[in-house]
């Protein structure tokens, strides 16, 4: 039987193939299969031989959101820095875009790095991406020589093993907890809507980490960066990084320390990770993308579990609600600033919080 | 060199004896991920047998991230304010030990371009490494495309090769024979057990593809040709521009130079740096020749394989297979390498 994933891949290629050959896009952003097992490549397709390349499975992990920016200015006439812009519409880009990537491309909208009408999408709902780490993990140093895919198992082959994994349980912790598989927005819609997915609690990781005391939540936060080795894989497989100068890259004024210096890398992380609050989508891409297995998305997590309890508001979900943190209203309740008196309607479900409102 | 055998009790019994004159390493299992890293330990039983090579490879001893070169104080008064104070580390002499023969080959190539630095060879002098021969090669090792070999000895004091029941140890250098003398119990190999290790290093290498005069070629080729080459776009399209890549290869030793300072107090300290960061480049009057991504897709790889071989003879690359393992975005420098060899 197909699976799903095949099926996929296959309008993908025609739909793809389709847009080029019309001159419809002028580039179309997807994946190509691997080197090694459970890897793709992130891929711009120009031609209808470059598209029928293209594929699509549970790997597909990094966020092509990421990479929209740049091929859509690869696609422009080249121009000086002086230079006006050209006359007339400028080419588009095809892309294929999930739930969460779809809402990053809102976020891009919301905040001018692309424009509506220069992408075409085509929209996915995904069935959550696979962890390769997980898989790595289960198979406890054997190394996988062959993965096959098939809807409901991985069957993992190497030397002298054969192996099924039920999926589920190697789906990234991300996608396991995600409640927005369809896109949100899209041109063209490649299989089915799923809709949104009951998901008992999707904040119970966080929630988890919550419940701890604030010495052992602080241990915990070390112990996770502490064999960081400052790639920054994470940031810059995000569609939120895109500062021309990252702080941590900054030499005038230096903001952090260089190197692996347990507090460096402490305050690279939290700062991260702040930068996504509010614009976060739980894509996961900084976690697969990181050699050394920390779990940094569970800081955003938590951002974005913050920002729905005290703004109700979820990234992306709407290109004409404005991003929370990005605007401000005259009237907007304040009640977090710390004014010497006690907070009238306090929204501390938290210790800490709290306790310092009523301190002050 | 002299050729020694021994039990496996026996080389838990060296690693005891040394760990009373050296600090002794060897690759644990870190975590559930199936990840195997560098760590003291105390005895064999520690010592993860996993095929392939560890998470980081062992630049770690030889390039601290980060290494104190100087300190100073600029507090007037104190008789050495504002002099810089080399600290060369002279800690304890250390054992690697289960190093990979690739790992093992990244000290020696390295060391072609720290010749002159005294922090390098220091570290380098401290060091004994003693390597485990690879009966399995993962799906992403290439030493035989690069110089290498599964049972190959550059670099190493002492290579061991685990036989039906028992090691042979080669020990290699005069370091490898006083540590294997004060590791004790071992006898002189057979003729007999050195038969039967060169018949595995025959298979071992035969079961592996090989690419003989591979630096010698890419020397000959013409360095323009392979720079204006047309595939760095697309290979430049899909990189992300991290970091993974260049940290976790043992022959990627670029770093940076800072101070740091607090209240008056400092120390100058060296950095790992990676030739895929925009800053590694920029110049102070804020212009930057490698600003775009595919010039520094491009250096990483023309670095390694043209411009290091040109310069030094050798391919700076141990066919470890870490990048294209650890990649995001799959960018397997096999490809590159076949292209490059490809160009006209
Ligand atoms: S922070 Fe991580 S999960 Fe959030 S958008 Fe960026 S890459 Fe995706
Ligand atoms: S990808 Fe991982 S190792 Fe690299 S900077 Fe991010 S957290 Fe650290
Ligand atoms: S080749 Fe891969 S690991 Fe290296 S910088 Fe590019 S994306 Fe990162
Ligand atoms: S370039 Fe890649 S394969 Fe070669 S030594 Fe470095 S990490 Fe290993």
């Amino acid at each position: 039987m197909e699976s799903s994933s095949s099926k996929i891949t296959d309008e993908i290629r025609a739909e793809a193939s389709r847009l080029l050959s019309s001159g419809e896009v002028a580039a179309f952003l997807g994946f190509v299969p691997g080197s090694l097992p459970m890897t793709v490549r992130p891929f711009v397709a120009r031609s209808s031989e470059d598209a029928a390349r293209l594929v699509w499975n549970s790997f597909c992990v990094m966020n092509l959101a990421n990479y929209l920016p740049e091929v859509l200015k690869s696609v422009e006439p080249p121009r000086g820095p002086g230079d006006p812009e050209p006359e007339g519409p400028l080419p588009r880009v095809g892309v294929l875009a999930t739930g969460c990537w779809s809402r990053n491309m809102v976020v891009q909208i919301q905040e001018n790095r692309i424009q509506r009408d220069r992408v075409v999408i085509l929209g996915i709902s995904s069935r959550g991406m696979v962890d390769r780490k997980k898989v790595l993990a289960r198979l406890g140093g054997r190394e996988a020589l062959k993965v096959e895919e098939q809807d409901h198992s991985l069957l993992v082959s190497g030397r002298a093993f054969n192996e099924e994994i039920p999926r589920w349980e190697v789906v990234r912790d991300n996608c396991r907890s995600c409640v927005h598989p369809d896109p949100v927005i899209w041109d063209i819609m490649i299989g089915e809507r799923a809709g949104d997915r009951q998901n008992a609690n999707r904040f119970a990781q966080v929630e988890e980490i919550e419940s701890l005391a604030p010495e052992e939540r602080w241990a915990w936060f070390q112990e996770e960066i502490s064999s960081c080795i400052r790639c920054y894989a994470c940031r810059n497989a995000c569609p939120l990084c895109y500062c021309p100068t990252c702080f941590v890259d900054d030499s005038r004024p230096q903001w952090v320390g260089k190197s692996i210096e347990p507090v460096d890398t402490a305050i690279f992380h939290i700062l991260r990770a702040y930068h996504c609050a509010g614009r976060c989508t739980d894509c996961g891409a900084c976690e697969s993308a990181c050699p050394m297995g920390i779990r940094m998305r569970l800081f955003t997590k938590k951002l974005e579990k913050d920002v729905l309890e005290m703004y109700g508001a979820e990234a992306g979900m709407d290109p004409e609600t404005p991003l929370p943190l990005s605007t401000f209203s005259p009237d907007d309740p304040q009640d977090f600033i710390v004014t010497g008196q006690e907070s009238p309607k306090s929204t501390g479900d938290e210790a800490g919080r709290s306790g310092e409102v009523s301190q002050s | 060199m002299k050729v020694y055998k021994i039990s496996r009790e026996g080389l838990d019994k060296w690693i005891k004896h040394w760990t009373e004159s050296y600090d002794v390493f060897g690759p644990v299992e870190k975590n559930e991920n199936g990840m195997t890293d560098w760590a003291e330990v105390k005895g064999l039983d520690e010592i993860s047998t996993a095929p392939g090579t560890t998470k980081q490879p062992i630049k770690t001893f030889y390039l601290p991230q980060p290494e104190t070169l100087f300190t100073f104080t600029s507090r007037g008064g104190e008789p050495d304010s504002d002099v810089l104070k080399e600290t060369l580390d002279e800690g304890r002499p250390r054992v690697l030990f289960g190093v990979r023969p690739c790992d093992a080959r990244s000290v020696t190539l390295n060391g072609l371009a720290y010749e002159e630095d005294p922090y390098y060879m220091a570290n380098v002098e401290r060091t004994l490494l003693v390597g485990v021969s690879c009966r399995e090669q993962c799906g992403t090792c290439f030493c035989r495309w690069v110089g290498g070999s599964p049972f190959g000895t550059e670099g190493l004091d002492i290579l061991l090769i685990e036989t039906e029941q028992n090691f042979v140890a080669e020990a290699l250098t005069d370091r490898g024979v006083s540590l294997v003398e004060a590791g004790g119990g071992a006898r002189e190999a057979s003729g007999e057990d050195l038969a039967m290790v060169e018949s595995m290093r025959q298979e071992a290498e035969q079961a592996m593809s090989a690419m003989p005069d591979t630096a010698e070629t890419l020397r000959s080729k013409d360095l323009m040709s392979m720079y204006n080459a047309d595939f760095w776009g697309g290979l430049s399209e899909s990189c992300i521009n991290c970091g993974a890549c260049t940290f976790l290869c043992p022959t990627c030793y670029c770093f940076d130079i800072q101070d740091e300072v607090v209240r008056k107090k400092g120390r100058r300290i060296r950095y790992w740096d990676s030739c895929m960061f925009p800053l590694f480049t920029q110049h102070a009057s804020g212009h930057n020749p490698r600003g775009q991504k595919v010039q520094r897709v491009r250096n990483r790889f023309m670095h390694k394989l043209k411009y290091f071989p040109d310069r030094f003879g050798p391919v700076s690359c141990v066919g470890c297979g870490r990048c294209i393992r650890e990649c995001p975005v799959n960018i397997d420098i096999r490809e590159v390498l076949r292209d490059l060899l490809g160009v006209e």
